[in-house]
């Protein structure tokens, strides 16, 4: 009784935003820009305080970052970190998926297995770095394989999930239609879970970036992490400063990039 | 439950005797892996001899002030940001993209900032763990069932009362679990920071045996940090599980 009262009483003020569409996208998109500006002077405030200005300014960087862009070794960098990244993106997501299909599959093997990722995902996993080191040695596959470390677990268990908490119907549909285990997975469980997989793959890819540029910091001859850590033995501030703003300009980009995706599939199968 | 838990540990054990096993037939190089056995016996000693105490102490030191500084800090943010429909506005978008930014990289900057000691290392695992508890504090404060609130004004509570005696421990389940996301991410924050780029801490023991080739004294510290990290996760989140279930009732 209540609730009926309040919703035909919400209704007009929830017909409203449609009607001020423009006002609406204003209010989203004026404060995160004033909040971008009040960052910025921060920055250009601490320049200012520290001596000498040690901290570079705003526009110091994007200076020192137009110069990196224009010369052939910062891509050089970029194509080594992108292609550790790619591959362990790549697998990250293979992996991970079949993974946790597999877990939510043989349900006992899932519950028995899922406190072990668990407890592996919140481990500092830098502490394992030298053992991957001594398997694979130093280069590209230590890299990958330190990318794949931070980027798996999170995208099995999100996959794992996703299934796990599927309405039973999707599974007896499939059951009734003598789909076997292959074809249920590929045109019944996957297609289902396709919100929560672009999500599971929106942190993967945080992540493998992540352990590859920590893998890249801390022993190797080459890439981003190590240019950057190399420019912090020169007391070349710029130049970490300019590679961060890089890095994180590429990583809120892709990420916006597949929250927005997520929200359009998600939005989509709402609808129908 | 209790059965599946001990299923766990089987596997777990399984797996290290498998390991042990593949150390002493040979098929895993001494140089890669020293078996499980050896590893332990690392410990024992490194525990034992104390030559490591001064580092497991600043170690912990440095995780534990990182805790303080961003469940305290988080907290009154998130509370801060939610009351402000212009500040929520500002900052989400932001608070979405947050983790994909390596903040490592920005490590010489904290250096330049604080110099080269714990402030700097503190500094980078309250900027890992500080969002975690900001996001926590926001959801937990929007999940109050509006009929608590309701009931409170009825009851005429002063904000004050309020705050104290429905809205925190409505929301407190859901702080709890930004606390003990801020912990992990305190550990991985310290102890990668000193593992790349510092010279003191477990992170660096680390590190340097590894450059020195002193695999036996190495695993032993890894050991420590695996072992110690996964209990400290282990009690809290079975903390938070028992909190999360109160919820639901």
């Amino acid at each position: 009784m209540s609730s009926k009262a309040m919703s035909s009483k919400t209704l007009p003020s929830k017909a409203m935003p449609s009607q001020t569409l423009p006002g609406e996208a204003l209010r989203n998109i004026v404060p995160p820009i004033v909040l971008a500006l009040v960052l910025i002077l921060c920055w250009q405030g601490l320049h200012l305080a520290t001596a000498s200005g040690a901290i570079s300014s705003p526009a110091a960087t994007l200076a020192r970052l137009v110069v990196l862009m224009g010369s052939g070794r910062f891509w050089l960098d970029v194509a080594e970190t992108g292609t550790a990244f790619a591959w362990a993106l790549a697998l990250s997501i293979v992996l991970g998926i079949g993974l946790g299909v597999v877990l939510a599959l043989l349900r006992p093997v899932g519950e028995v297995m899922e406190p072990i990722l668990v407890t592996f995902y919140s481990l500092p996993k830098v502490t394992l770095y030298p053992l991957v080191l001594l398997i694979f040695g130093l280069g590209m596959p230590a890299k990958v394989a330190f990318g794949i470390m931070h980027g798996l677990v999170p995208i099995t268990l999100l996959t794992r999930n996703a299934i796990t908490q599927l309405k039973p119907v999707y599974l007896r549909t499939a059951k009734v239609m003598r789909l076997s285990a292959f074809e249920a997975v590929r045109s019944v469980v996957l297609p289902a879970i396709i919100p929560e997989l672009v999500a599971g793959i929106r942190i993967g890819f945080s992540l493998s970036l992540l352990g590859v540029l920590i893998g890249e910091m801390f022993a190797s001859k080459r890439g981003l992490g190590f240019t950057a850590v190399n420019a912090m033995g020169l007391g070349d501030l710029d130049t970490i400063m300019a590679i961060g703003l890089f890095l994180a300009l590429f990583a809120v980009l892709a990420n916006s990039g597949l929250l927005s995706l997520e929200r359009a599939i998600r939005h989509r199968s709402a609808g129908r | 439950m209790r059965y599946r838990a001990l299923v766990t540990l089987a596997v777990v054990l399984a797996c290290v005797l498998a390991l042990e096993l593949a150390c002493a037939l040979g098929w895993v190089a001494r140089t890669v892996i020293i078996p499980p056995s050896e590893m332990v016996g690392s410990l024992r000693d490194i525990l034992w001899s104390g030559e490591f105490n001064r580092a497991i102490a600043l170690t912990l030191t440095n995780v534990m002030i990182s805790v303080v500084i961003s469940i305290a800090a988080g907290f009154v943010l998130g509370v801060a940001i939610h009351a402000s429909d212009f500040l929520r506005r500002a900052v989400e978008p932001y608070l979405a993209s947050y983790y994909a930014v390596p903040t490592f990289i920005f490590y010489p900057v904290f250096i330049v900032l604080f110099g080269v000691n714990s402030a700097a290392i503190i500094a980078i695992a309250v900027l890992l763990s500080i969002v975690a508890m900001i996001t926590a504090t926001m959801n937990g404060l929007d999940r109050i069932p509006t009929v608590l609130l309701r009931t409170a004004k009825i009851m005429r509570l002063s904000p004050v009362k309020t705050a104290l005696m429905i809205q925190l421990p409505a929301a407190a389940p859901y702080f709890f679990t930004g606390a003990r996301l801020s912990v992990a991410y305190s550990f991985i924050g310290v102890i990668a920071s000193e593992f790349i780029l510092s010279g003191d801490g477990l992170g660096y023991a680390i590190a340097y045996a590894y450059n020195n080739f002193e695999n036996r004294q190495m695993y032993g510290l890894m050991l420590l940090i695996v072992i110690a990290v996964t209990l400290v996760n282990m009690t809290l989140d079975r903390l938070d599980r028992r909190l999360q279930s109160r919820l639901r009732r």
